[in-house]
């Protein structure tokens, strides 16, 4: 029950997130902590994979296989969304750019 | 007719064009002889376009990479509002589709009735050979827009319109590939500009069939629109 609680949350989130173009700088902060911590728990896991198996019980899933299958997948849409957003900026920012630089040859040869 | 004739000097015929060496030529010299400013934006042609058009009588501004459509129109509407004193602009196909003598007629009909905007249709008109998809996949197109733009159009992805500056001056075209269409419908919908439909027709040759959109590129169109929705809405 846990689990479907946290699910839901984190791809509202994504939901929330993949409207907005500018994500804010607290939205990067919490990414990177996110990441920080995945991270950290990553390595727990490797040291001690019974620990997965208590984590996945605390929040009501079965098998400690599933929670870490269900965070990669989380973390890979979260990923995925904030290369999205870099790419979209910078294909404006090239626009501008290019239209800028056609628009200025033009202009010095006249 | 010679350039001049119409008195149509405060005029820019803008034609974005993205390796057209084919045909360019012949769409810039056809032009030529009605207006007396064409304005070709090359978007980053890797073949003989840009030069076949200077040569050709048109001025030339070159984007140095691939950009789209919709970027080479606005960067076509920045040169005439920034370097020209223009009061009316033409957006023309490179690939040969129009009819030079349908554009002068939208030109003048735009001058002498100062409507903001005056968009072709090749419904309204005669359309040579167009194959059956296409004109599903542009129905199809219709409905949506008339519903997304809230315009009442018969021909939603035409490349010839005429815009005077005024329309210039509150349209900016920011979508990629060829969801610019309903942009720009969009801004003359949001803007409160006039807008009338003029019949044209359109030439389906070999070569712009083979050139033009896919039809498949409709759902890139649909999925471009709602993401900008999408972020306009917050």
């Amino acid at each position: 029950v846990i689990i479907k609680v946290l699910l839901i949350a984190a791809a509202i989130s994504f939901g929330i997130l993949i409207l907005r173009e500018r994500p804010s700088s607290s939205q990067q902060a919490l990414l990177r902590m996110a990441g920080v911590g995945v991270v950290v728990l990553g390595v727990i896991a490797v040291l001690w994979p019974d620990t997965t198996v208590w984590a996945a019980e605390l929040v009501g899933v079965k098998r400690g296989t599933d929670l870490v299958l269900y965070i990669f997948v989380m973390t890979f849409l979260f990923t995925t969304l904030a290369a999205f957003q870099r790419m979209h900026r910078l294909e404006s920012q090239l626009t501008e750019l290019a239209r800028e630089v056609a628009l200025r040859d033009r202009h010095e040869q006249t | 007719m010679s350039p001049d004739a119409a008195g149509l000097d405060d005029t820019w015929v803008v034609v974005p064009a993205y390796n057209e060496a084919a045909t360019i030529s012949a769409v810039v010299s056809d032009l030529r002889g009605a207006f007396s400013n064409v304005l070709c934006v090359d978007d980053g042609s890797t073949d003989q376009t840009a030069e076949l058009a200077s040569a050709a009588g048109a001025v030339v501004v070159r984007h140095p990479v691939n950009l789209g459509q919709g970027a080479a129109l606005q960067t076509g509407f920045d040169y005439v509002l920034r370097f020209t004193k223009a009061q009316h602009c033409v957006t023309f196909d490179a690939d040969g589709q129009h009819l030079t003598s349908d554009a002068l007629r939208m030109a003048l009909r735009a001058r002498d009735t100062g409507i903001d905007v005056v968009l072709a249709s090749r419904f309204l008109g005669t359309t040579t050979d167009m194959p059956r998809l296409r004109r599903l996949v542009l129905r199809g197109a219709l409905l949506f827009s008339q519903w997304y733009d809230g315009l009442r159009v018969t021909d939603t992805h035409n490349g010839l319109r005429v815009l005077n500056r005024h329309a210039l001056e509150s349209i900016r075209l920011t979508l990629p590939r060829m969801a610019y269409a309903s942009e720009l419908q969009s801004a003359i919908n949001r803007r409160g500009l006039s807008y009338v439909e003029e019949p044209v027709s359109v030439i389906y040759t070999d070569y712009s069939r083979g050139k033009g959109q896919s039809n498949i590129n409709a759902v890139n169109i649909v999925l471009d629109l709602a993401a900008r929705r999408m972020r306009a809405a917050q």
